[in-house]
């Protein structure tokens, strides 16, 4: 099963390092992973997705928990969530094509920039599933090149993850 | 008053009561170097090869309870601590490792011996730093050693830029430090006990399953309490051995792969397992799918990825292994009413009747020397009262069966990495610890030449520890499992050109003995140990194809023990 797991880590010079490594010295799947710092300039967010049975899941928490730079983590999907991914899709753009272009794009809330004649970039935010299902209604339209940031999110319980 | 990085290195050492930095100099810890030469307070000891030096460290660590620590230079200094860092690691050992390293400047510009330490260093220890300032330089080493000793123990690399050592700042040691991200954990909640404790006087085939987190916690007398209170049976793991006395009714015998017929059937039928520090290591569980299939599991860890990890426990109690036990004997104590020793009564009976298989049971010979036979004269003539290193291998097994623990601290081995090499420098730590006490490395003739140069070492600082070469001039436990499972194909498990180590001892400036016949084992190793200055060197000349008995095969599982044809 699909996991996401927030951690809440110390933003200093390694730590990424070590959670990767930890993922990829014990076999772990990573689907995803995003960073950046916190409202906290000492603290970072990390968002982890990965798949795996319970057992797998728990091995897990409890392996990052123990890394020295680990504050805290939840694994977000147990509860009710809100998770976002953004994805930049560089297209081809032929002129029969340019009204189906718009229109899928403005379904996805998605928005067209740096349009040329010849090409341009699609920009839209949601849920992984949802950004599949943009890609899956392009078909048709060359698409070159993409760029999906990796999912951040956050629990929609009460409260939030602290140190 | 300002100092240089290096000053400041070796004051934080003084501030954390180091006596002894094991160690090699290079280029980049120079600074350092310079400044351990100007101060009388840590003493360092020069060793012939890195590993060297985390094995010592090592050694040090295990017998005292107190931090190992190394220094190295960068690159090949610190790649070659890399295997001793990482036998520290997997048997939680607290070091403390500190490294040269290129000037920063130039690190990142494949500088001459420059390595990423602590890149190559993260997955084997427990955590690492890189001194970017010379400011933090003491607060890093107070984290260091922090984190080394406390909670579940391990090795912490902190990793130095040669120019940083060389700048000038204030030296303030911090007295207290405080890692948000560090928490510490002691004790389990009161509830846990209770029923924890429920279930242990309820169970009617109990074990008392223990590790070297009994050990690492000093919880010996804790542990003596619980069992003896309840007339449990009792296991250690082979990192675990001496936490509990060998020659008590209690002691069921070691566990494992080698452990006893009777220690492992019992895990094996038992109703309870009641693991204390110890991990369900795959050397203790054998296959997993058929573990102790009646068995409740109650397992305590200071480390909570350990529960759950191998083996899926029904209580778990996450603490330092010596609280819990406290909190045990509490309530146990409280409720003393409620034990039944009617309840183990048929369980007594049925260890009774696997301890009369007499599973280390070997055949003496009056021809040639059994190595089983050596271990046993070495516990008569130290009295058992001897540190015991060793190497990895069948002399370590022998070592583990037969000598006899009766107290922490004393059997010094690499139970997790399993690392050959490691007795001889282990064995000079725990000798630069305890002058006065007798060391003895029981090594092969394989393994003790991995590190023979620390043999130097050992002459360098006068240390007369007692090297007890088990000669079979076969890498043994790997010929043991050709035998079993390559139908004797020795493929590269024999030693075809073997030095005089009798020569090679006297070369370093020690003695060397070779001792061939069965009735010479006991004089030699009295004439040894009574050499009180002097490092002796005693090549026993064994049998050449003696293996291992009991064995549980890889993958098999408890009851599935290969047991030596019956006496």
């Amino acid at each position: 099963m699909r996991h996401i797991i927030s951690v809440l880590l110390e933003n200093e010079s390694g730590a990424l390092s070590r959670v990767s490594g930890l993922f990829s010295a014990r076999g772990y799947n990573i689907e995803s992973l995003t960073v950046a710092p916190t409202n906290d300039p000492t603290l970072s967010r990390m968002t982890i997705v990965t798949i795996g049975d319970d057992r797998k899941i728990d091995q897990i928490e409890k392996q990052l928990f123990k890394l020295v730079d680990v504050a805290a983590l939840e694994d977000i999907t147990i509860s009710g969530h809100l998770e976002r991914e953004v994805i930049l899709a560089k297209v081809v753009i032929k002129p029969e094509q340019k009204a189906d272009l718009e229109r899928i794009v403005k379904a996805f809330n998605g928005s067209l920039i740096d349009v040329s004649d010849t090409q341009s970039i699609i920009e839209m935010s949601g849920s992984s599933e949802k950004i599949d299902e943009l890609l899956n209604s392009l078909s048709g339209i060359q698409i070159i090149e993409i760029a999906r940031s990796g999912v951040t999110g956050l629990s929609a319980s009460e409260g939030a993850l602290s140190v | 008053m300002q100092l240089t990085g290096a000053d400041i290195v070796v004051q934080s050492l003084k501030e954390e009561g180091v006596e002894y930095v094991f160690g090699y100099p290079g280029g980049a810890a120079l600074h350092i170097y310079d400044a351990f030469h100007r101060q009388d307070d840590v003493q360092h000891i020069l060793v012939r090869h890195e590993q060297g030096a985390t094995h010592a460290a090592d050694g040090f660590a295990r017998a005292t309870g107190k931090p190992g620590v190394v220094m190295v230079t960068s690159g090949p200094g610190i790649t070659n601590a890399i295997t001793g860092i990482a036998t520290a690691y997997m048997d939680s050992i607290p070091m403390v490792v500190l490294s040269g390293q290129v000037m920063a400047p130039l690190i990142g510009f494949d500088a001459f011996q420059e390595i990423d330490a602590v890149g190559i260093s993260r997955p084997c220890v427990k955590h690492n730093f890189l001194i970017q300032n010379v400011e933090d330089i003491a607060a890093t080493i107070k984290k260091a050693f922090h984190i080394a000793t406390s909670g579940r123990p391990g090795p912490v690399l902190v990793d130095i830029p040669k120019d940083i050592t060389a700048q000038l700042t204030e030296f303030i040691y911090p007295k207290d430090i405080a890692m948000r991200s560090y928490p510490d954990v002691k004790a389990a909640r009161p509830a846990e006990i209770v029923g924890a404790v429920e279930a242990i006087l309820n169970a009617k085939k109990p074990v008392v399953y223990t590790g070297g987190g009994v050990v690492l916690a000093k919880a010996q007398e804790e542990l003596r309490d619980f069992v003896q209170t309840l007339g449990f049976p009792c296991t250690n793991t082979l990192m675990g051995l001496g936490a509990y006395p060998h020659n008590d009714p209690l002691f069921i015998g070691m566990l494992g792969m080698h452990g006893t017929y009777e220690a492992n059937m019992a895990m094996h039928d038992a109703d309870l397992i009641v693991a204390l520090g110890a991990r369900f290591d795959d050397r203790i569980t054998g296959a997993l799918d058929d573990f102790a299939p009646g068995a409740k599991i109650l397992h305590v860890d200071i480390d909570p990825s350990v529960i759950d990890k191998n083996i899926k426990a029904d209580i778990a109690i996450i603490g330092d292994v010596k609280q819990v036990l406290t909190q045990f004997n509490r309530e146990i104590a409280r409720r003393v009413k409620d034990i039944n020793p009617e309840l183990t009564k048929d369980w007594w009976k049925q260890i009774a009747e696997w301890q009369g298989l007499d599973s280390l049971w070997y055949e003496h010979s009056d021809t040639v020397i059994k190595p089983q036979y050596v271990v046993q004269k070495l516990h008569e003539v130290t009295g058992g009262d001897a540190y015991v290193t060793s190497d990895v291998g069948q002399h370590q097994m022998f070592a583990a069966q037969f000598y006899g623990f009766s107290d922490t601290h004393k059997w010094i081995n690499s139970g997790g990495l399993g690392t050959m090499g490691f007795g001889l420098p282990a064995a000079m730590g725990v000798k630069l610890a305890f002058p006065d006490s007798d060391v003895a490395c029981v090594t092969g003739e394989g393994s003790i030449q991995m590190c023979i140069q620390e043999l130097g070492t050992c002459k360098q600082y006068g240390l007369p520890v007692k090297v007890i070469n088990l000669n079979n001039r076969y890498l043994g436990m790997v010929r043991q499992w050709q035998e079993f499972n390559y139908e004797k194909r020795y493929s590269n498990s024999y030693m075809d050109s073997l030095p005089d180590f009798v020569a090679l001892a006297e070369a370093y400036g020690h003695v060397g003995m070779q001792i061939t016949k069965p009735s010479d084992v006991e004089g030699a190793l009295r004439e040894a140990f009574a050499l009180k200055d002097r490092l002796v060197f005693m090549d026993f000349i064994t049998d050449r194809e003696e293996n291992v008995y009991p064995m549980i095969e890889a993958g098999k599982n408890h009851h599935e023990m290969r047991l030596r044809p019956a006496k």
